[in-house]
């Protein structure tokens, strides 16, 4: 039997991994509405969800190869010209898994 | 209403839902060979909900609790909620305090992606990210406890490409915040940075560093601050 961890550490941890996730994500919403929404801020601030969103995947698609560029690829292709998420997210990850199950890209 | 928003935001995040459940059953896995009780994962589902951030907590999960390092792990994984929460501010505009601060518990990077695209399209309701932040909660909470209690839903997640449905999901949503020409400097730069940061720093630094590298972008393009043609506004 491992040793396991009780005790009021337990939610020391917790509490403080909370706390700080909480105070980032209310933290960022009341700072941004202290900032003037005009000029080089808000330009700043309306590229925001785009430049985030794509550094969230870029690493992920590279780190999946060949294989993550067709399957993103395929995926920005359908959502594109349908509009359908659902269908869309199909399009890329049937690729990738066909692809791994054939042993063509690491998986 | 409200109700209406909440439940199409609850929806909209069911795609995703499916791969939340299943990475939610290995975390549950994981914190049973670590010998954390059910309870308290489910205390951590629902104080913590951050899905890279709770991974990294179980992984650190020894005895004696490194408490400090693992506050400070999940301060630099969850830092990019800065950024997340304020790209919201536009949704949030007009809501009351007790609302925001109720609300902004329940981001995700899912369903703020899911909204802010919902968002390019026209008006969305905070009670639509509220309704799919519910969606998010639900299938982690039900993912996690399941692995736990049953095992992984899923052993070997990769081999269905169930970490790309993430990939994909994002990348698909990517395509509804295009707003043309304009944003392929930024993006290019913020990608290339992201990849940059993700090579030679720990954590989930890259995103931040690539957001706010791309974000910059524009104010090259426009020094003075002048609203640019076809700039949304709000």
């Amino acid at each position: 039997m491992m040793e396991t961890v009780s005790g009021p550490s337990v939610y020391l941890t917790i509490g403080l991994a909370a706390g700080v996730t909480y105070l980032l994500r209310i933290g960022g919403l009341m700072l941004a509405g202290r900032f003037p929404n005009s000029g080089r801020i808000k330009h700043f601030m309306d590229a925001l969800p785009g430049t985030v969103l794509i550094s969230l995947i870029a690493p992920g698609i590279a780190s999946a190869g060949l294989c993550g560029g067709i399957g993103a690829l395929m995926t920005a292709t359908c959502a594109y010209r349908t509009g359908n998420l659902l269908l869309s997210m199909l399009a890329g990850v049937i690729p990738v898994a066909a692809m791994r199950y054939f042993g063509l890209a690491p998986g | 209403m409200v109700f209406t928003a909440m439940r199409k935001g609850f929806a909209a995040n069911l795609p995703v839902a499916v791969s939340v459940l299943a990475y939610g059953s290995i975390l549950g896995v994981l914190a049973a060979q670590k010998g954390i009780t059910w309870l308290d994962l489910l205390v951590m589902n629902l104080s913590v909900f951050a899905g890279a951030a709770q991974f990294v907590m179980v992984d650190m999960w020894t005895p004696p609790l490194p408490v400090l390092e693992i506050t400070l792990a999940v301060l630099a994984i969850n830092i990019r909620y800065v950024l997340i929460a304020a790209s919201l501010q536009p949704i949030f505009h007009g809501s009351s305090r007790l609302r925001k601060c109720l609300m902004m518990h329940l981001v995700a990077d899912e369903n703020w992606a899911i909204t802010m695209a919902e968002y390019r399209k026209g008006p969305v309701s905070t009670y639509f990210l509220f309704g799919g932040g519910l969606c998010i909660l639900f299938a982690w909470c039900s993912g996690t406890l399941a692995g736990h209690r049953l095992g992984a839903v899923v052993q070997k997640p990769e081999a269905y490409g169930l970490d790309f449905v993430f990939v994909a999901i994002f990348t698909g949503l990517l395509t509804s915040l295009w707003r043309g020409k304009k944003d392929l400097a930024p993006w290019l730069v913020a990608a290339g940075s992201a990849m940059l940061a993700n090579w030679m720093l720990p954590g989930k630094w890259y995103i931040v560093i690539g957001g706010i590298a791309g974000g910059l972008v524009p104010l090259i393009h426009h020094p003075t601050g002048k609203p640019a043609a076809g700039g949304r506004s709000s």
